[in-house]
């Protein structure tokens, strides 16, 4: 069975829920063991993968351990709780997506800025009726496709011994099937030839502008070069974006600069929401103008070095709590080696002036933007 | 059905766990020192990585204010501007070491919070104390504050969440009160540097401040201290009584976007502070009830009927009164069957005694809880914040661990009888 890209990432958004709360294959329930053995579990699902984190007193770890092994042998599949998530995963879509003014942005410009690759659709799907309409068969497939050992990885942090997780692990994972390993061969996102446009009006405050251009992979050097491009923008009191646009010029009242870190080829984004009375033409070009700057002038060695120590402080800070240590190393090891946790910072400290002014050359063209301009029904 | 495994593992029989009521949970002391001035600095030094945090706490807070916003206006330009130093220049100065400088107004104190890699420290300090003396309130800045306030609560003011709390807060309180104050358009819009400058003096230059500092800490942290911080004043403003005005009408029903698809609910009550006696058996209760993933109003409203993403029950952080909270956002059109429920669980916990077996659950949660918060000392010294400024000691981090450790099912029984009455609870839906 073939899943639609949409079904894809619904259903597999769907599953994580179920997985959260529901039982799997010899354990009726997954959170009241855990939460007796004094433990606490979420988990979240980014466009390119899903990660689960137990925390729980070491002396219990075993715990974790059943009842991770268990989830990943299978699932207990039950319409009855399949019904449930299916109501909750609608009221967090209103929650996010309908019942907050802009909250339908993204969805619009992902549609606009992709054509063929499945990052068009948010995570949680297009739309209520594709939640409404998941089928349980959809949920088990997609489960064990992706769902098997050969796809995950599993990272052990905190008071414990090598030894000791190498015999669990084996204990509890070692009979489970491997699985297939799945091939990613997603329909890759050809060049953009053209700026895209669109125009939207809602019931919301005030005039927004959205703007996104393609940028390279996570795996690319490119990306340490982006990364810090859009820290030159936006981020801090003394970013370009916000000193010229919000102090200066008084033509935005927030504007932020980001991007996703995707696996696949990916996008970075400028949003912001216009001063009543600014017309949306001159902030445009007000953006635009910023971005000729960093497309033409070198940046000095002052500002490259302050977006470098902000990257090596971020990433000091991330490395305190056991748990951000550990999703990191997982996130580093499904992007092909652990080890390159211990390199990031390295690579940021080779970015030169000249890579952020070839990058920013290539990334901000304007047949490789996708504009939405999202208007007030008040103006 | 593969139940023993070829490892011969029956999968159906969970791994023996040591009860996390068993643990020894200790909260690592702190250690204090007195700056020449007489300013109490708290500290808390751990951690592997070369990173800090430094805290000034303020007695500057919205309880001081005459008139609407000034406290957190005044709290928040601290970094908009000295009589050497533009916006811009006091920003790309943290920004160019890597450092985090944020600012927080609370109810009865106001914090700077500086986060950055320790070798950075000694080129910061002089900064913030430049921000604690110097500050001019240019009139620019203020002007574009208060643009981009309005701006912000415009986009606020049609969430249905936002909404809900801030109208909940103005009928437990009152709007008078602190706790309940609104913020409206022209409170921003009348504000003055004037106004700023005036509360500046009186509870920052005049006025008196602790320091909490945690992470890796440098040799000499106390001399840079003292130096930079030791010669201001620490004279501890006259506190404010504010008399509680609740609004007469207990529930109330809004429609705040008549096309809106959700509902949010806000039940709540009136509550003593963490003095009372109750305060500690009442975060076990509160727990069972709608405290965690596994509570009550989890179970039956989001994981049973599927009416919401979440609910949550909590007890607010206030130092002088505070309020027992339940919060969600369900779909419209099952808001009313949500709160149905709300007070069904109430009953339930007013008529039977919770098992053995649930309470034991609930213990080992809030344990593990406890343990798994204590990571880091950016953590612990959190703890010891909320501690010291409720003017308790550490007796209380261990009380409320005995109490984990002992309450029993009666007394359960008996708090949510004297509390859980929804005729005591004001209930608030906005769509």
């Amino acid at each position: 069975m073939t899943l639609a890209p949409a079904m894809k990432i619904l259903t597999k958004r769907v599953l994580l829920i179920c997985l959260n709360t529901g039982g799997s294959l010899h354990v009726e329930s997954y959170d009241e063991p855990l939460q007796m053995a004094g433990g606490d579990n979420n988990a979240y699902t980014t466009q390119d993968l899903t990660t689960y984190h137990v925390q729980l007193p070491s002396e219990n770890i075993e715990t974790a351990f059943w009842l991770e092994s268990d989830r990943m042998l299978s699932l207990a599949f039950s319409e009855k709780s399949l019904d449930v998530q299916r109501k909750v995963v609608c009221e967090e879509f209103k929650e996010h997506y309908i019942n907050k003014p802009y909250g339908d942005a993204w969805h619009k410009i992902r549609e606009l800025a992709y054509e063929v690759h499945p990052y068009r659709w948010m995570t949680i799907g297009k739309e209520l009726s594709h939640i409404e309409n998941a089928k349980l068969e959809d949920v088990k497939d997609f489960f064990f496709r992706f769902y098997r050992p050969i796809n995950a990885v599993l990272v052990v942090a905190g008071n414990v011994t090598l030894e000791q997780v190498k015999t669990l692990a084996e204990k509890w994972f070692g009979d489970i099937p491997p699985g297939e390993k799945y091939q990613r061969n997603l329909p890759q996102e050809p060049a953009q030839k053209k700026a895209k446009k669109m125009e939207l009006k809602a019931d919301v405050p005030l005039d927004a502008l959205y703007k996104c251009w393609h940028i390279a992979s996570r795996f690319d050097n490119k990306y340490y070069i982006t990364d810090l491009i859009t820290d030159i923008l936006s981020g801090g009191g003394s970013t370009r974006l916000y000193q010229s646009l919000v102090k200066e010029k008084k033509l935005f009242s927030n504007i932020e600069c980001y991007h996703f870190g995707n696996f696949d080829n990916g996008l970075l984004s400028i949003e912001g929401k216009l001063v009543k009375g600014v017309k949306m033409t001159e902030a445009e070009r007000a953006v635009n103008d910023e971005l000729e700057k960093i497309k033409n002038e070198l940046i000095s060695e002052t500002e490259l070095t302050k977006v470098k120590n902000k990257t090596e402080s971020t990433i000091a800070f991330e490395d305190m709590a056991v748990m951000s240590r550990a999703i990191s190393l997982a996130f580093y090891e499904l992007l092909g080696d652990a080890e390159l946790m211990n390199r990031e910072l390295d690579k940021y400290n080779a970015v030169t002036a000249s890579d952020i002014l070839d990058e920013a050359r290539n990334i901000f063209r304007e047949e490789n933007s996708s504009t939405l301009y999202y208007y007030s029904n008040n103006n | 059905m593969i139940t023993v495994a070829k490892t011969g593992i029956d999968r159906t029989v969970a791994p023996k766990i040591i009860d996390a009521v068993d643990l020894n949970l200790q909260l690592k002391p702190y250690r204090k020192y007195i700056l020449k001035n007489g300013v109490e600095v708290f500290a808390i030094d751990a951690g592997a990585e070369d990173v800090m945090m430094v805290e000034w706490v303020h007695y500057a807070g919205n309880l001081y204010e005459e008139k609407n916003f000034v406290a957190s206006a005044t709290n928040f330009m601290l970094k908009n501007g000295t009589s050497t130093k533009t916006a811009f220049q006091i920003n790309e100065h943290f920004e160019y070491f890597g450092a985090y400088l944020n600012r927080t107004a609370y109810n009865e104190t106001s914090a700077i919070t500086l986060h950055t890699l320790t070798k950075h420290v000694g080129e910061l300090l002089p900064v913030v104390r430049e921000m604690l003396t110097e500050s001019i309130f240019p009139e620019e800045e203020l002007n574009t504050f208060k643009k981009i306030m309005q701006q912000r609560l415009s986009v606020n003011l049609l969430k249905c969440d936002f909404v809900a709390q801030r109208l909940i807060d103005a009928y437990l309180y009152g709007e008078q009160h602190p706790y309940g104050r609104l913020s409206r358009f022209e409170d921003y819009e009348s504000l003055t540097r004037e106004q700023l400058a005036e509360f500046y003096k009186q509870y920052y230059l005049q006025g008196k401040f602790l320091i909490f500092v945690a992470g890796k800490l440098p040799e000499n942290l106390e001399e840079l201290l003292n130096k930079n911080f030791g010669d201001l004043s620490n004279k501890r403003p006259e506190g404010k009584n504010f008399l509680v005005r609740p609004a007469p009408e207990m529930k109330q029903r809004i429609t705040n976007d008549p096309n809106g698809v959700q509902g949010a609910i806000r039940i709540a009550r009136h509550f003593p502070n963490r003095h009372h006696p109750d305060f500690l058996k009442v975060q076990v209760l509160n727990s069972l009830f709608g405290g965690f993933f596994g509570s009550r109003l989890m179970a039956n409203i989001r994981e049973d009927k599927g009416y919401t993403y979440g609910i949550h029950s909590y007890i607010q952080n206030h130092i002088q009164q505070t309020a027992w909270m339940v919060s969600t956002e369900a779909g419209r059109d099952v808001c009313e069957p949500a709160i149905k429920e709300v007070y069904h669980e109430m009953k339930t916990l007013r008529e039977e005694l919770v098992d053995e077996e649930e309470l034991l659950l609930v213990r080992n949660y809030m344990m593990g809880s406890i343990l798994g918060d204590l990571d880091g000392p950016f953590q612990v010294i959190a703890r010891w914040k909320n501690i010291i400024l409720n003017e308790l000691d550490e007796s209380y981090f261990y009380n409320s661990i005995n109490t984990i450790k002992t309450i029993t099912a009666e007394e359960l029984k008996q708090l949510a009888e004297k509390y859980l009455q929804p005729e005591q609870f004001y209930e608030l839906v906005v769509v």
